[in-house]
């Protein structure tokens, strides 16, 4: 991991951190034994780590969700998967840097893996984006998950974006009919199908590439209409009541488990995902393994049945039945 | 994703045009400042009959346009929007809804319906830009699916006229799940090849917009439409420039393929009636297609 940023929230968590490097600098320079102390620093540095990430507001968790140092498609890609071949384009314009996708293997089984895709450095966002699609980036997605169709192969996308790009090229290029042209053709598509938020689930940019038949999230992953800042700015006419936006959302991972959204909540390490790449990478890959076991078991006229049927169950309402 | 936006004129008045009138008999055109008699305008459908400029129109009156006199059968009427996740804003989301009730002439912002369109049988929704500028709930959603459902049972063409503001944001979650409930069942009949026409009106924008509002066989919109994914507002603070003249406008979605036709709403019906024509394999109509009233268009 690259430079540590850090969180509000996380100053006490920091700080006890600062303790133990002085702790261990101290005893390499005077050869003393601090065995002890380090190892109550360390388990007070644990359960603070719990505490703090058990009771973390909406707002913290879209805070952890953004989090610079939290690991994206990439890198999951790195930790879970083999024999990556990157797949490019949407033979209509361009390559969009902000979705990646191509042939993976998960425990020696191909899948095409697809994935919104941040940059790590101001450079690396020039060509991502920042994760915010354009409409050949959602194009992409979907002449990939049509090749994984006719190939009989699963789909894997890792969802994170605060959205897809709102531009003047976007517009031009028709971001909505490519996002709606994924929602719909998605929802067809005869191979098993699975999404994770793992980070951020901004909108219709994040739901262009999740009309799959699990939805999975991991622990301090967000997923919502709107981001909390767009709609503090609407309906409290004011950015600054994120906090309060977050939290009528109901946002967090919990959440949607709790409304049946998604299908599974996968635990983050206390500390967040951020904090232990390899633990939260094995975690997922355990999750994805287990469904896609699931899904591959059911005959596909079901499958995609039984997809249907989940899109069709969800919303609430009176009067009629 | 944006809500609500007003109706912006093409044209500024002149300070001399900014006469007040009563509002219930005269509505002064916002595009060439003509002072129209309301009941005229109504007849001609709320287009302009000096400049054509296309006034909302409400959604029972779509219903009209559309379907034969003494056709239509209105479905879930009495469908209610919930409040799923106890939505406190500056207000309740509960509150919004009763004022929303009372107000714009609809249990929610959709009128789904069957009936003859020029004698053809269709199902149609209808969206209601009056109530909560439009959005997409779980009400607007089911709605949608159970029309697309309907129309795939009984193998009837669906027409979908869209102005919306986007996604529900007080639902949350649910309202976002609605683009994907509603564009599954838009995928059934695209497999079934039973045709379904979306007509695009101001605005169409967000979440409505990037699902079944640009899914049609065939996308019409009526002349002066907003229509687009993100809001204004929200691309200009993004971007931070100015938007170019006639940005996001039915004419601009047209020049860059989005659409297949921008169609006057007084021909909207008669246009309907002879795509599906074509493409149910049906006779062309003898003269029978054209618009109930007006009386008195210009043409």
């Amino acid at each position: 991991m690259a430079t540590v940023a850090h969180l509000d929230f996380e100053k006490a968590i920091t700080e006890v951190e600062q303790q133990i490097e002085r702790l261990q600098d101290l005893a390499r320079e005077r050869g003393l034994d601090v065995t002890a102390e380090l190892r109550s620093l360390e388990r007070k540095l644990h359960s603070l780590k719990r505490d703090v990430y058990e009771n973390l507001a909406p707002i913290e968790r879209v805070m952890v969700a953004r989090h610079p140092n939290r690991p994206y498609t990439l890198d999951y890609l790195k930790l879970i998967f083999s024999d990556f071949i990157e797949l490019h384009g949407d033979r209509l314009y361009r390559d969009d840097g902000s979705i990646v996708g191509g042939w993976a293997r998960l425990e020696g089984e191909s899948v095409m893996l697809i994935g919104h895709q941040k940059g790590r450095d101001m450079k690396e966002n020039l060509s991502r984006n920042f994760g915010m699609a354009h409409p050949e980036g959602y194009r992409k997605a979907l002449r990939l998950m049509r090749m994984a169709e006719k190939f009989g192969r699963p789909i894997i996308t890792m969802i994170d974006t605060m959205g897809a790009y709102p531009g003047i090229g976007a517009e031009e290029r028709g971001q909505a009919e490519a996002i709606a042209r994924n929602l719909r053709g998605m929802a067809t598509l005869r191979t098993p199908m699975i999404a994770v938020v793992i980070g951020e689930g901004g909108s219709g940019g994040a739901l262009a590439i999740g009309v799959t038949d699990r939805l999975l999230m991991l622990e301090n992953s967000v997923y919502s209409v709107i981001s909390p800042e767009g709609c503090a700015a609407i309906l409290w006419k004011s950015g600054a009541e994120r906090d309060k936006a977050a939290t009528a959302l109901k946002l967090t991972a919990t959440d949607l488990q709790q409304l049946g959204v998604a299908d599974m909540v996968i635990p983050e390490p206390a500390g967040g995902a951020h904090s232990d790449w390899e633990r939260t990478a094995s975690a997922l890959r355990d999750a994805l393994i287990r469904y896609l076991d699931d899904l591959r078991a059911l005959p596909v006229d079901e499958l995609v049945r039984q997809r249907l049927q989940k899109y069709l169950q969800i919303g609430e309402w009176r009067g009629t039945p | 994703m944006d809500l609500w936006f007003p109706k912006k004129p093409k044209t500024k008045l002149k300070a001399a045009d900014k006469r007040e009138l009563p509002g219930d008999v005269w509505e002064k055109c916002p595009s060439c400042g003509d002072i129209l008699y309301r009941e005229k305008l109504r007849e001609n459908w709320n287009v302009c009959p000096t400049c054509g400029y296309h006034l909302r129109l409400p959604a029972a009156d779509y219903v009209r346009l559309l379907l034969d006199e003494g056709t239509e059968e209105e479905y879930d009427v009495e469908m209610r929007s919930v409040d799923p996740l106890g939505f406190v804003d500056l207000k309740p989301y509960p509150e919004r809804l009763e004022a929303a009730q009372r107000n714009a002439g609809s249990g929610d912002a959709l009128i789904a319906a069957s009936g003859a369109l020029d004698t053809i049988q269709i199902q149609t929704a209808i969206m209601n830009f009056a109530f909560i500028g439009g959005s997409m709930g779980s009400v607007v959603g089911e709605k949608i699916a159970r029309a697309g459902l309907r129309s795939l049972e009984r193998s009837e063409p669906l027409v979908i006229v869209s102005a919306s503001g986007g996604a529900r944001m007080m639902e949350g979650i649910f309202s976002l799940m609605q683009m994907a409930k509603t564009s599954a069942v838009l995928a059934q009949l695209d497999q079934a090849s039973i045709p379904y026409i979306s007509v695009l009106t101001d605005p169409t924008t967000g979440g409505v917009t990037a699902s079944y509002a640009m899914l049609g066989d065939i996308n019409l919109a009526e002349p002066g439409a907003l229509i687009g994914f993100a809001g204004p507002r929200v691309i200009e603070q993004t971007i931070k420039q100015e938007l170019p003249e006639g940005f996001q406008t039915s004419e601009f979605l047209l020049e860059h393929g989005m659409l297949d036709a921008i169609v006057d709403r007084r021909e909207l019906k008669s246009r309907i009636s002879a795509l599906l024509r074509h493409i149910l394999g049906m006779p062309g109509s003898n003269g029978r297609t054209q618009a109930a009233p007006p009386p008195d268009s210009p043409e």
